[in-house]
This record gives C-alpha cells, sequence and structure tokens, in this order.
C-alpha cells in the first residue's frame, strides 16, 4: 500500500542549525496494517509523516501510495487519499464553522462533493448525523453549532470522522491522543481502533506510550536519527515487553531511548 | 432631515459594497486586501468610461469583471510569488494607479453629461419617483449581498471560509487554498469595482483620486455593523455591512449639516475610530490586567 524508498530530507542544510531529520528511510506497507511508531525526541516521527503526507518535498527517493507515485503531489491532492489526525486538537477542525459544515468540508474528498456550488444536502445531513451517532457524545444533536464550542476531546473525534468520512487509503495519526485528559484520551483511542478496524484502513500511530506501542495494531516500528532502527512484528512482537523493547533499542543504536514524554507504566 | 435620511441611504447601499468586499476579504478569509482603494476607482472609471461610450448597463459587468482581475492579481501575487499579503494589495494598488489612468483615457477625471446612465434611465421609467437612486442602490446591494450570502453556504463558500478560519485543516481536507483565496479575492474586488461603477454613474463622473481612504471607510462601516448587529453567522456579516453602512453614511451627513466636527477632519474622526476599534480587544485586556494588578497590590497593601 505504502511504499518509501530511501527517502531524505536535510533542514537548513549549509548552516548551524542543520538537521538530518530523514537519513535514507526506507518502508513498506501491506494493505490495512497497523503500525505503531516510537522514537526519541527529534527521531524523525513527525517528518516521517510530514514527508508522507506532502507538508514538504523529500530531497532524495521516493514515496507511493497504492501503486500511485505521490513524490511530487502537493499536499492538498495527497489529502484526497491521507487522513491526517495531529496533538493539537485545534488544528484539525475551523473553529468559527458549524459541525456539519466541517463535516461538509471533508465529505469533499468524496466524488460526490466535487460540485463546487452544491449545497449541504438532507442526505448528506442524515449521513452527518449517522455518523455522528457513533462517536455517542450527543453531537448529532448540536450539528448548527459552531466547533469552537466543543471540547478537546470532542474536537479531535469529530477530526477522527472528518479524516474518516471517506476511508482514507492511509490514516496518519500523530500522538493525537496525547493532550487530551484520560477519559477522553481513552475514548478517542476507541473509537480510532473501532473505526480504523471497521474499515480496514492502512494505519501508522505516533504514540509516547510504550504499551501502547505494543498492544495496537499488527507492527511497531522504532525510529532513532531519521530512520527505523527496529521493526517488529507477528510472533516476536507478541512476545516483546516494554523492558526488551528498551533493550533492542540500546543494542541497535548503543544508546538509551530519550524522550521526555515517554510512558513505560 | 428628509433629504439627510434619502442620502445616507443612497450612499450608504452605495458604499455597503466595499465594506461587503472587505467582509469577504477580511472578515472571512483573514487578509487585510489593500487593493481596495485602487479597485474602487477601477471600477468607476471602466464604468463611467464605457456610459461616456454609450453602454451604461455593459458598463456594470465590465467594471466587476475589471475589478475581479484585480482581485486575481493580488492574489497571484500571494498565493504564487510569496509576496506578503498587504504588500501584495500594495503592490497591485500602486500599478493600479496608471492601469485608472489608462481606463479613463489618460486623463484623470471623466464626466458625462448628456450621455444615459443606469439612473437616468431609470428615472425616465418613473418608478419610485424622487426615491430612484435609492431604489437602484438597495436593489443592486442587497442582490449582491444575497449572492454572498448564497456563495458561502455552498461547498465551495465552505471551503473560502475554512480558509481564512484554519488554513492548516484545508491543507488536511483535499481543498487548494491558493484556489479558495484567488477566488475569494476575485469575488471581493468584483464587489468593490461595482460600488465605484454605481457611484461613479450617479455622481456622473470619475475621478483618479475617488478612492482615497476607501479600504478605512469600509472598514469603519464594517465595525460599526458588528457593533450593531453583532458577529456570527454570514447572513449577519451581510446584514451587518449594510446597516453600517448606512449608518456611516448618516452620521456623515449628520456632520456635514450641522458642522459639529469640521469636515477637513472627517477623515482624521474615521481613521481614529477604525483604529480604535479594532485595538479593542487589546485594550480590554490591558485595562483587565491593570485593574488586577491593582487589586492585587492592595491586598498586599492592606495585610
Amino acid at each position: 500500500m505504502l511504499e518509501i524508498e530511501q527517502i531524505h530530507k536535510t533542514f537548513n542544510p549549509g548552516t548551524v542549525n542543520e538537521k538530518k531529520a530523514l537519513a535514507g528511510l526506507s518502508l513498506h506497507l501491506d494493505r490495512g496494517e497497523f503500525v505503531t511508531i516510537v522514537g526519541s525526541n527529534g527521531a524523525g516521527k513527525t517528518t516521517l509523516f510530514n514527508a508522507v503526507a506532502g507538508v514538504f518535498y523529500v530531497d532524495e527517493g521516493m514515496v507511493s501510495l497504492d501503486g500511485t507515485d505521490i513524490t511530487f503531489m502537493p499536499e492538498y491532492r495527497r489529502s484526497r487519499m491521507i487522513g491526517r489526525l495531529f496533538q493539537d486538537p485545534l488544528k484539525g477542525t475551523a473553529p468559527h464553522m458549524t459541525i456539519e459544515e466541517n463535516l461538509a468540508l471533508a465529505y469533499l474528498r468524496s466524488s460526490k462533493g466535487k460540485a463546487p456550488f452544491s449545497r449541504i444536502s438532507k442526505k448528506d445531513r442524515a449521513l452527518f448525523r449517522e455518523r455522528l451517532e457513533l462517536l455517542g457524545m450527543g453531537l448529532e444533536d448540536r450539528m448548527r453549532q459552531p466547533v469552537g464550542l466543543l471540547s478537546g476531546g470532542q474536537r479531535q473525534a469529530l477530526t477522527l470522522l472528518m479524516a474518516t468520512i471517506v476511508p482514507p487509503k492511509l490514516l496518519l495519526l500523530d500522538e493525537h491522543t496525547a493532550a487530551l485528559d484520560p477519559a477522553a484520551a481513552e475514548k478517542v483511542l476507541e473509537l480510532t481502533k473501532q473505526i480504523v478496524t471497521e474499515h480496514e484502513i492502512t494505519c501508522m500511530m505516533i504514540t509516547h506510550n510504550m504499551h501502547q506501542a505494543l498492544e495496537l495494531g499488527s507492527r511497531t516500528l522504532m525510529m532513532e536519527d531519521g530512520r527505523i532502527v527496529l521493526d517488529v512484528s507477528g510472533e516476536t512482537r507478541r512476545d516483546m515487553t516494554v523492558e526488551k523493547l528498551l533493550q533492542e533499542f540500546r543494542a541497535g543504536t548503543g544508546r538509551d531511548l530519550d524522550n521526555d514524554r515517554i510512558l513505560l507504566s | 432631515m428628509l433629504f439627510i435620511t434619502q442620502t445616507a441611504l443612497e450612499l450608504g447601499f452605495m458604499y455597503a459594497l466595499v465594506s461587503m468586499a472587505l467582509f469577504l476579504s477580511y472578515r472571512v478569509l483573514d487578509i487585510a486586501d489593500l487593493t481596495t482603494d485602487g479597485t474602487f476607482v477601477l471600477g468607476m472609471a471602466v464604468s463611467v468610461s464605457l456610459a461616456a461610450a454609450g453602454h451604461p448597463f455593459l458598463a456594470i459587468p465590465a467594471a466587476m469583471a475589471a475589478g475581479a482581475c484585480a482581485g486575481f492579481v493580488t492574489a497571484f501575487l500571494q498565493t504564487r510569488l510569496g509576496v506578503p499579503s498587504i504588500l501584495a494589495g500594495i503592490v497591485t494598488n500602486t500599478g493600479l494607479y496608471t492601469i485608472n489612468l489608462m481606463a479613463m483615457g489618460w486623463s484623470s477625471n471623466v464626466n458625462l453629461l448628456k450621455q444615459e446612465t443606469i439612473f437616468s434611465l431609470f428615472r425616465a421609467t418613473g418608478i419610485g419617483g424622487d426615491w430612484y437612486e435609492l431604489i437602484i442602490a438597495a436593489v443592486i446591494t442587497i442582490a449582491a449581498g444575497l449572492v454572498i450570502i448564497w456563495l458561502l453556504g455552498t461547498r465551495l463558500g465552505l471551503s473560502i471560509r475554512a480558509t481564512g478560519d484554519n488554513r492548516d485543516m484545508v491543507r488536511a481536507s483535499s481543498v487548494n487554498p491558493v484556489f479558495t483565496v484567488t477566488v475569494g479575492l476575485c469575488v471581493s474586488n468584483a464587489l468593490t469595482a461595482l460600488s465605484g461603477a454605481i457611484v461613479g454613474q450617479m455622481q456622473k463622473s470619475a475621478d483618479i483620486n475617488g478612492g482615497t481612504g476607501i479600504v478605512v471607510i469600509g472598514l469603519a462601516c464594517l465595525i460599526i455593523g458588528e457593533t450593531v448587529i453583532g458577529k456570527g453567522s454570514v447572513k449577519r456579516g451581510v446584514l451587518a455591512v449594510i446597516i453600517g453602512s448606512i449608518l456611516y453614511r448618516f452620521l456623515y451627513a449628520v456632520v456635514l449639516r450641522t458642522g459639529i466636527v469640521p469636515i477637513e477632519c472627517l477623515k482624521l474622526v474615521t481613521a481614529v475610530i477604525v483604529g480604535l476599534a479594532i485595538a479593542m480587544p487589546a485594550l480590554r485586556n490591558y485595562a483587565a490586567f491593570q485593574k488586577r494588578k491593582w487589586s492585587a497590590g492592595r491586598r498586599k497593601g492592606g495585610r
């Protein structure tokens, strides 16, 4: 599904702030795979996501999605195929627009959303309502309210719904529960599992919770210095513990995992 | 009094289109579009020149098309060429000075003497009696307002609104912000030019300096309207600019008649009002902070 070949990205080249964020990273993802990603601060996890989503173009290498070469495809066009959630729940929704307007915007990704002068129809509204009910947050009765009135957890749940209302080929989750309170985080994570399983969406998730990394999904990657230093799945992953994972990391890089927000519990 | 009311309503409706354009660019898209002054004169110049050539009706859409082109240039500068948005407007505005002279046949003003205008043609029908100018202005402005309300409710309109509200989200939702900014600025400048086009035909003249400061007056009307009507939905915003514009022109007419403020000072007064209104949130924060500091100091002193 996703094919990344030897991608490089250097920020501020030729200055004292030069930073090799991605150093010849390669990755292959099968359809329906759910990959969790852990790594130190500045290991290049978010940079990898940005390279895939097209926030910038890579210096070298190739990215392809579902057989299409997207290396030089602009960000907004990739968004038709790639859904994204950020850590900041405010980033994914337009605060001064209503819930249904936000959903309608996300629904533009579908072929039905192409007519520029069409309006939100009754049918669209019924679909939005049906999807909002799945969240179990009572948002279906607040569809005409501006999104700015919602809590962080509600906004993130709505963003998740928006990213998947047209099932994307790839879903990128960048610590999307990290800024929420524990109850909301759990709820959003539960919804994520549910939606990803239901639509069999290929998914990558960055997390700083080591347990979560091993528990969720089918494969775990560990990144360091813009490379993947550990890639476990199947049998090996089932037997993996957090301690073993940290040991493997030390063996692979010769140093300890350094992330000030990492959760070992 | 009747005369003041009539004039205020007429001018209010005509200039409301400029505020509507600013509502679209400044409020919806969150871009301070300083092309406005030049575009207003462009609309005037194209409209009056074409009316002088005997095409008063064609003059209106032609002026709007010219305005849209000006908006496109500003949008192109800021979206494709990386010119900061305020500067992009100023650059286009400067260039428009020459374009406007050209549109007026390389002279600094054009006058309509005996040629027909949309106003004189409508007056000949006898509808509305003395209020014929007001009827034309109101019909055009209300129609434009309805079109804007309709447009911002479509999928394209939602994309434009989201571009001003949260640009990160727009890119992640498959909308191209370059496209939405371009469409938004084209529409808003077409509205400004429409305003210039009607004002020009009503005054029967176009002047190269006719648009000086129009952007600040437009903002003043927008802010007055929002204070009276309130912010929120698109419908409210469009209503606010019309009411705001009429109120501003009413105040203007009263000042002009009574001489409370010398007429030479009106631009300064307008600028001060706009400056204060935009600074209001910051001033309110500052006042609240000083109050807290003061009460905290008193508590300490009392102990």
